[in-house]
């Protein structure tokens, strides 16, 4: 438990990702199994365990600890884990320290009585820093700005497998991944193979801008030869897949929605992997708003009636599997015949094909791009006709041209709380695009907005606020934020011009939370860079 | 017996002593200044005469030049200076070089006022003295129960072991350039740590000013100089720096190898704390007293009233409820809450 417990500390502090990544692989490179399994879990959030709710540990803590020095200790620390760690009184002569598989199988085998006891005779056991990794991990979340993929990346690091080969078996293992580590280690076969319907890192996008690439206009490069056009449609990005009789439906982050979406799970006739944009069937049979989808997904669970009443499908655009052949690494020309072929043999409610746009240049796209024929379409697609199905974001494959270009996916930085009638509830928030820094990328603060918002989302804001605080400023707080830590924000503006008053050297006009996004990953929130190119040509010629 | 608030009382000057018709640690010129310690929110320039002890009246000089003060005053620790019937003594506090408690009596009335203090050994100042007394008026800057201080030694050897891990990166320690960073500087020669530390040019003079009350700080080296054409060992990789806490993240500190932020302050055992100032090894060392040194100084010393100065006045005055003893709030302001530490 002590090297996990200074494991967190080095994460916590270690400013780079890259040194993250470094520092998490030397401890799984010097842990024996099974504590570095539990480790990996723990922070890659795999590990389940039954949550202790706060309530738990504040009661324990009043046992040990005046209330009035608590609660002026825990306002001046902010973090409840922390608090505990630092305030807990050393009891000399305490126990032996428990290993982190002892206190991970002690926490999972425990009766919720006995659990509140094991966990004070750890605490007493153990140092400030280990206390602070127990009660992290028995909360249920460690939220120490790393992720899944950075822990993915030091456990590849053991070897010479690329990550994304460990992201698709990771779904069919379970920790403490003695198998993983064997195969990494070279010392066993690749393991989960066997496992059905696991996920697919998906390929991702550029932002189109006026210029593809330094020298290379938008308007010259896009000849329909070369790229094949499809509407961009405002739903979630999904995989589907179904598999030796398993059939599964994951996020573009590889979360398991399948639960979430009963309807979807009926016989469809697939056997392969598709790749498309889930959608809520509107009244009049056509897509439903994106808050529609959203909703769903917010849910675990749905019940069958609820599912009937505001049915799913998928608009699907790619084929990555397909009766067992891999068709990944063919060209999109291909894939699509695949798709096309497949698409009427399967259950036409839950399935449809994207439609591909027939344009001839530039200029016929851009005026359908500003047009669209549904309002739930959110722009044009891009792909390279001769493009391989690529994990991640490969350079000049695909772009998204979208409708409205004062549109941008920003990442929160700051949010502090209200006045007046919402006061209490977080309302004010500062966002910001991702700009390269000598560190690597960095977030760059471009603007402040407000945003009317429901009550369930305020709940679940003001959880997401008070869980990633790092610091307070009187009022404001200080969000984590990093490529894999940080809540999106799609902003909408009136327009954007430079300004030399503000720190990112542009200004925007009525900045307004269009919607939150949950789903996306704060490392694909777009870059300042994309701001810039928003400015109308006229303005950005005379600079 | 006079009582306690006609000896030293709380004015938005600092305490007042009536018959002495002096300021204690006063944040705005002053006839009669009386200066626990060299700090600056402690020591200002200008007051008219000063009374310190002769490493404070050293330490002032060498921060404000010759010229910080009309008449200065040299009071040796234990060595009293009595008015009429008010007697005044300067006891070692612990805090950084000589640093003082004062002590006040007048017909029988004893009050001490603890100015900056710690408990634990400190190789560049004689240790705190607990003395008896009526009124025990206590610093309060770590007086959170959250605050309990590693030793400085485990402290050290953190960042000793994390030299060796990464003997490819420069070690810059900021440190408070008066009081911690020749302390860092001492534990890692106690450490048995014998190469050049580098040094900031800020420090140099306080360094030589330690060395001159007989503080041996071993082998130092100047910050080479940005311009001269870099070479991989003027880098310094492997090589510890100490710098002022300001200095850090300036351009001063690109000329390192691949720097590694260090922090020794008593504030770097909340790691939020240390994660917000973008610190990369947090180094509790402190030279303030923590919780228990706080709490235990109160025990011990035993005093019919306990006041309380700057710093959570209001944590250590619920401890003392909760004791059953006698506590006052003072809520002195202009002492800042992280100065030197
Ligand atoms: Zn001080
Ligand atoms: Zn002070």
């Amino acid at each position: 438990m002590q090297t996990f417990a200074e494991l967190l500390d080095r994460l916590i502090l270690t400013p780079s990702r890259q040194g993250r990544v470094r520092i998490l692989r030397a401890y799984l490179a010097s842990t024996p199994d099974p504590d570095r399994g539990w480790a990996l879990a723990a922070i890659a959030g795999d590990l389940k365990l039954p949550g202790l709710q706060a309530g738990l540990i504040r009661t324990l803590a009043s046992t040990r600890i005046d209330p009035v020095l608590f609660s002026l200790s825990y306002d001046y620390v902010g973090d409840l884990a922390e608090t505990v760690s630092l305030l807990w009184p050393p009891r000399p002569g305490a126990n032996r320290t428990p290993t982190l598989s002892e206190v991970v199988t002690g926490l999972n085998t425990a009766s919720p009585d006995e659990r509140a006891r094991r966990l004070e005779i750890w605490l007493d056991s153990l140092s400030v820093s280990g206390r602070f990794a127990l009660l992290k991990l028995s909360s249920g979340r460690l939220r120490i700005g790393a992720s899944r993929r950075l822990a993915l990346q030091a456990a590849a690091d053991l070897g010479t497998h690329p990550v994304e080969e460990i992201e698709e078996i990771w779904h069919g293992l379970s920790p403490p991944y003695e198998d993983l580590f064997a195969w990494l280690e070279g010392r066993a076969q690749r393991p989960g193979e066997e496992t059905p319907a696991g996920f697919r890192p998906v390929m991702l996008a550029h932002a189109a801008a006026p210029e593809l690439e330094p020298g290379r206009r938008l308007a010259d490069a896009i000849d329909p030869e070369v790229y094949a056009a499809e509407w961009k449609w405002d739903g979630v990005r999904i995989q589907l897949v179904r598999e030796k009789d398993v059939q599964r439906l994951y996020t573009r982050t590889g979360e398991d929605v399948t639960g979430a979406f009963p309807e979807l799970m009926d016989e469809i006739g697939l056997t392969g992997r598709i790749d498309g944009e889930l959608l809520i069937r509107g009244p009049g049979g056509e897509p439903a708003p994106f808050a529609d989808v959203q909703k769903r997904l917010g849910r675990r669970t749905i019940s069958t009636r609820e599912a009937a009443r505001r049915p799913a499908f998928i608009r699907c655009y790619d084929l990555l599997e397909h009766d067992g052949q891999d068709l990944r690494t063919l060209p999109f020309r291909s894939r699509r015949e695949h798709l096309e072929r497949l698409v009427p043999t399967l259950r036409r409610d839950r399935i449809d094909l994207s439609q591909l746009i027939s344009f001839s240049g530039a200029a016929d796209l851009d005026a359908l791009r500003r047009q669209p024929p549904q309002p739930a379409i959110e722009g044009v697609m891009l792909k390279r006709w001769d493009s391989a199905y690529v994990a991640g974001r490969p350079m000049g494959q695909w772009f998204k041209w979208k409708r409205d270009p004062c549109l941008i996916d920003a990442v929160m930085m700051y949010a502090q709380r209200g006045h007046g009638r919402r006061s209490g509830a977080f309302s004010d928030f500062t966002f910001g695009l991702w700009t390269a820094g000598p560190e690597g990328d960095r977030l760059t603060p471009v603007g402040k907005t407000y945003f009317g918002f429901t009550d369930e989302e305020l709940v679940r804001l003001d959880r997401h606020v008070r869980e990633t605080t790092v610091e307070r400023f009187g009022p404001v707080h200080s969000l984590a934020t990093g490529p894999d830590q940080g809540l999106v924000l799609e902003v909408a503006f009136d327009a954007v011009q430079r300004s030399s008053r503000h720190r990112s050297g542009l200004a925007m006009r009525f900045p307004r939370i269009h919607r939150i996004r949950w789903d996306k990953p704060a490392g694909e929130a777009d870059r300042l860079e994309t701001l810039a190119a928003m400015i109308p040509a006229t303005e950005a010629g005379t600079v | 017996m006079i009582r306690p608030e006609d000896l030293l009382h709380p004015t938005p000057v600092g305490l007042y002593c009536p018959p002495l018709d002096a300021y204690i640690d006063p944040v705005r010129s002053v006839d009669r200044a009386i200066v626990t310690h060299g700090h600056s929110d402690h020591a200002r320039a200008g007051h008219s005469s000063v009374l310190a002890t002769p490493e404070t009246l050293a330490a002032m000089a060498v921060r404000y030049g010759e010229g910080f003060a009309r008449v200065r005053q040299p009071a040796a620790y234990g060595q009293s200076v009595t008015l009429g019937e008010t007697r005044l003594t300067l006891l070692p506090a612990g805090h950084v070089l000589g640093s003082a408690q004062v002590l006040v009596e007048h017909k029988g009335l004893r009050m001490i006022c603890t100015g900056d203090y710690k408990r634990r050994p400190d190789p560049t100042c004689p240790p705190f003295e607990p003395v008896a007394c009526h009124v025990l008026i206590s610093e309060a800057t770590f007086a959170l129960p959250v605050f309990r201080h590693p030793e400085p030694e485990t402290e050290i050897r953190r960042l000793l072991t994390s030299l060796a891990g990464f003997p490819e990166r420069t070690h810059l320690v900021g440190a408070y350039a008066f009081g911690k960073a020749q302390r860092v500087i001492r534990l890692l020669r106690q450490a048995g740590y014998d190469e050049p530390i580098i040094v900031h040019g800020a420090l140099e003079s306080l360094n030589e000013l330690y060395e001159r009350f007989d503080v041996s700080l071993g082998p130092l080296e100047r910050v080479p100089d940005a311009r001269v054409r870099r070479s991989e060992a003027s880098t310094l990789p492997g090589r510890i720096v100490i710098a002022p806490p300001s200095a850090m993240r300036t351009r001063w500190a690109d000329r390192f190898a691949d720097p590694l932020f260090a922090f020794a302050s008593g504030w770097m055992t909340i790691r939020q704390r240390a994660r917000a100032a973008g610190v990369e090894l947090a180094l509790a060392i402190s030279d303030h007293a923590d919780w228990t040194e706080l709490t235990q100084t109160v025990s011990e010393i035993n005093p019919d009233e306990l006041w309380i100065t700057h710093g959570r006045d209001d944590a250590l005055a619920r401890w003392a409820e909760l004791e059953g003893r006698r506590a006052r709030p003072l809520r002195l302001i202009g002492y800042e809450e992280e100065h030197g530490d």
